[in-house]
């Protein structure tokens, strides 16, 4: 029996061995209230400074410019919603593509405007900039890649044809895995997608993007988001970061050149396969293709008997029951998908099983439905 | 010429693989109309037509028209 392969590194990554190290040793000494003046309080501010530092270094920011959220989709609500209620009289409508995470979705709601996307998952450049330039828009929100397929949207352009309406960036599939570009007003990740811990995002506001929190605010990050701050799980994050940021080069390298060899063996030796998203224009670490014929829940089960765990946007294995959107929105075979993501621990090893044995599997679903 | 195929209540990838299976004994040029109100359909069948090579003549869900082309 050989040992298991985790190809599923874009919805969780285990906690980095620096964040491990950091959260154990930080969970002693940074469980102090920091907006207190005594010795522990003190010790804990300046603990949650060092990791403020690190991280706004990290997107581009300065410290006073980035706030800790519980999470990437409480930082997507909290910088939504705090910039719509700061520009009501400019309008209400929100701006997006099709194929933004669900957290996005949802705080738009009804007013969201759907900008449409190519058969690759990039925002149509020039509906964007119509969109963005009509009367009554609040704010746009564009992702830096798609947390799916992973295309990367084109950011800049996205920024210059928003003028003075802001631009939220959703960075949460990037960050971590590939070099996010500039021009947004504001930006949200999500720390369990580089190996730091679940429960801690971020959300960076620059300078001069008015915000107005539309919810009951405390004294902690300028009330963007209240209650108690987890210290040692953010030094985590920051030391998670950190680390990723130093093997980012050799590790994108890799990466980049596995997918591109999965892609190829993928293609070439599964008939019947539709492989999306950009081959070129796309982060290192993602792979996305749809099995003609195949029941999604019964691909990623199958995948795992052999001993690898990926995931599907196939509507079987939602618990809606209701395809993803991303690839609807795309146009692209909704069935039989699987999306693989590397992660750190990645071997070309695991790779180079997987594409030997996904062929057989395939076949085997197809023979027991005859065709 | 033109033959219907009720996939009503049936979940993706079913209604595909059933117009998969009834499409060779359509003569070409030949239509079928598909009933399929899984949400997934919506895509699926027109990018099984795509993929195949063969013509969506119309989608209003949960109506989709398809025209064999060979």
């Amino acid at each position: 029996m050989s040992e298991r392969a985790y190809l599923d590194a874009a919805s969780a990554e285990a906690l980095h061995p620096a964040a491990r190290e950091m959260l154990l040793s930080a969970v002693d000494s940074g469980w102090a209230d920091p907006v207190r003046l005594h010795h522990e309080g003190r010790t804990a501010r300046l603990l949650l400074d060092n990791a403020r530092a690190v991280l706004a270094d990290a997107v581009g920011v300065r410290p006073d410019e980035l706030f800790l959220t519980t999470s990437g989709t409480a930082a997507v609500h909290a910088a939504l919603t705090a910039i719509t209620a700061a520009r009501r009289r400019s309008g209400t409508a929100v701006v997006h593509s099709a194929v933004e995470h669900s957290a996005v979705l949802h705080t738009a709601g009804a007013d969201g405007v759907e900008v449409r996307v190519d058969p690759a998952g990039r925002v149509d450049l020039d509906a964007f900039t119509s969109a963005v330039r009509s009367p009554g828009v609040a704010v746009a929100a564009l992702q830096s890649a798609n947390h799916e397929v992973g295309t990367r949207q084109p950011i800049e352009a996205a920024a210059e044809a928003c003028g003075d309406v802001p631009l939220f960036v959703d960075a949460a599939a990037s960050i971590g895995h590939d070099a996010v570009p500039g021009g947004w007003s504001a930006l949200a990740a999500s720390a369990h997608k580089w190996g730091g811990p679940a429960g801690v995002g971020l959300l960076a506001v620059r300078k001069g993007t008015r915000i107005a929190p539309a919810w009951p605010m405390d004294e902690r990050e300028d009330g963007l988001s209240p209650g108690f701050p987890d210290v040692p799980n953010t030094l985590a994050a920051a030391a998670a970061l950190q680390a990723r940021q130093a093997e980012a080069a050799g590790l994108n390298k890799q990466h980049r050149a596995w997918i591109d060899e999965l892609r190829q063996r993928v293609a070439a030796g599964i008939p019947d396969v539709e492989v999306v998203g950009d081959p070129d224009d796309r982060l290192p670490h993602i792979l996305t293709f749809s099995c003609l014929y195949v029941d999604g829940e019964a691909l990623v089960t199958a995948i795992d008997v052999e001993g690898f765990s990926v995931s599907s946007g196939s509507a079987c294995t939602s618990s809606t029951l209701r395809p993803s959107h991303v690839l609807a929105a795309m146009g692209v075979l909704t069935h039989g998908n699987v999306r693989v993501s590397l992660g750190r621990d990645t071997t070309y090893d695991d790779i180079d099983r997987f594409a030997s044995v996904l062929p057989g599997i395939v076949q085997r679903i197809r023979a027991e439905i005859g065709l | 010429m033109n033959t219907d195929l009720d996939c009503l209540g049936l979940l993706c990838p079913l209604p595909v693989i059933k117009l998969a299976k009834l499409l060779p004994t359509i003569e070409v040029g030949g239509t079928v109309t598909v009933l399929a109100d899984d949400p997934a359909a919506a895509t699926d069948i027109p990018a099984w037509c795509r993929l195949r090579g063969q013509e969506l003549v119309s989608a209003e869900a949960p109506r989709f028209v398809v025209r064999r082309l060979s």
